[in-house]
């Protein structure tokens, strides 16, 4: 293993994406676990880019980083009951949980480690923008029209869900 | 780096993820979750946009397309939750158990 600036990268990224995700599950107050999120899927942007996907980068900063958690943080704020989570008389539950994922976990690593993966990566010249966009709009012009109507679609869902009901 | 950091990372972060939303009890927090398990699941699009067998710029489209989809998911998600805290005043998944035979 060469230790390149890539290699340093991924490390600190993946460390901070961890990280978040452990704080995320062990924090007890709730807005400190959507802050915890926001820092998990700030360095999953910063994955993207080491994968030469900046576009997708930007867009993950854009919609999670940005949108989703302020959506949450709204969601947070708008059902404030009891600020902390809870955890007693739960054990059973939680260590039945526990030993599942960490079984499951440790199936997924160990046909990720046997599987015959291509060493070296595309070319990452032709990984730009101006072709994202060329295929995005010849080949994947119908998913993309209908993606327009699924946001729709999730808007007006969105509104009339969470109106009041009583009043029109 | 190769491809199987990249693939282990989202295993990781997906069961991180599953653990959330089979322990947690706050709602918010159960949709934070799936958030979580639907990034690893872009993670390995992306890393195998660039490591596949046949590499092309195709699975940072569908990455694209998953992260809008789970935008409207988040959307209708927290709208659903607003919908069910005024009707029930809680967001503990654990009450809404009126199906429960």
């Amino acid at each position: 293993m060469n230790l390149s600036g890539e290699f340093f990268a991924f490390l600190i990224f993946s460390l901070m994406a961890i990280g978040g995700a452990v704080f995320m599950i062990s924090f007890t107050r709730v807005v400190h676990m959507a802050l915890a999120m926001a820092f998990t899927f700030l360095s999953l942007a910063g994955m993207y880019v080491l994968l030469h996907a900046e576009f997708v980068a930007v867009v993950q900063v854009l919609i999670y980083t940005g949108a989703v958690t302020i959506l949450m943080l709204f969601g947070i704020m708008l059902t404030r009951h009891r600020d902390e989570d809870h955890a007693e008389g739960r054990r059973w539950h939680r260590g039945l949980s526990f030993v599942g994922v960490t079984a499951f976990g440790l199936i997924l690593l160990m046909t990720i480690w046997r599987s015959p993966l291509p060493e070296s990566g595309a070319d990452p010249a032709t990984y730009t923008v101006q072709r994202l966009g060329e295929i995005i709009f010849r080949h994947y012009v119908i998913p993309f029209e209908l993606t327009s109507v699924l946001l729709l679609a999730a808007l007006v869902g969105a509104v009339i869900l969470a109106k009041r009901e009583g009043q029109s | 780096m190769p491809a199987t950091s990249y693939l282990a990372l989202a295993a990781i972060l997906f069961c991180i993820g599953l653990y959330g939303v089979l322990t947690k009890r706050n709602a918010v927090i159960v949709l934070f979750s799936v958030e979580l398990m639907l990034n690893a699941a872009n993670l390995n699009l992306v890393a195998f946009s660039k490591f596949g067998l046949y590499a092309d710029i195709a699975g940072q489209i569908f990455s694209l397309f998953s992260i809008t989809v789970a935008a409207a998911e988040a959307a209708v998600g927290i709208a659903i939750l607003i919908a069910l805290y005024r009707r029930r005043q809680t967001v503990d998944v654990d009450r809404f158990d009126t199906l429960k035979g």
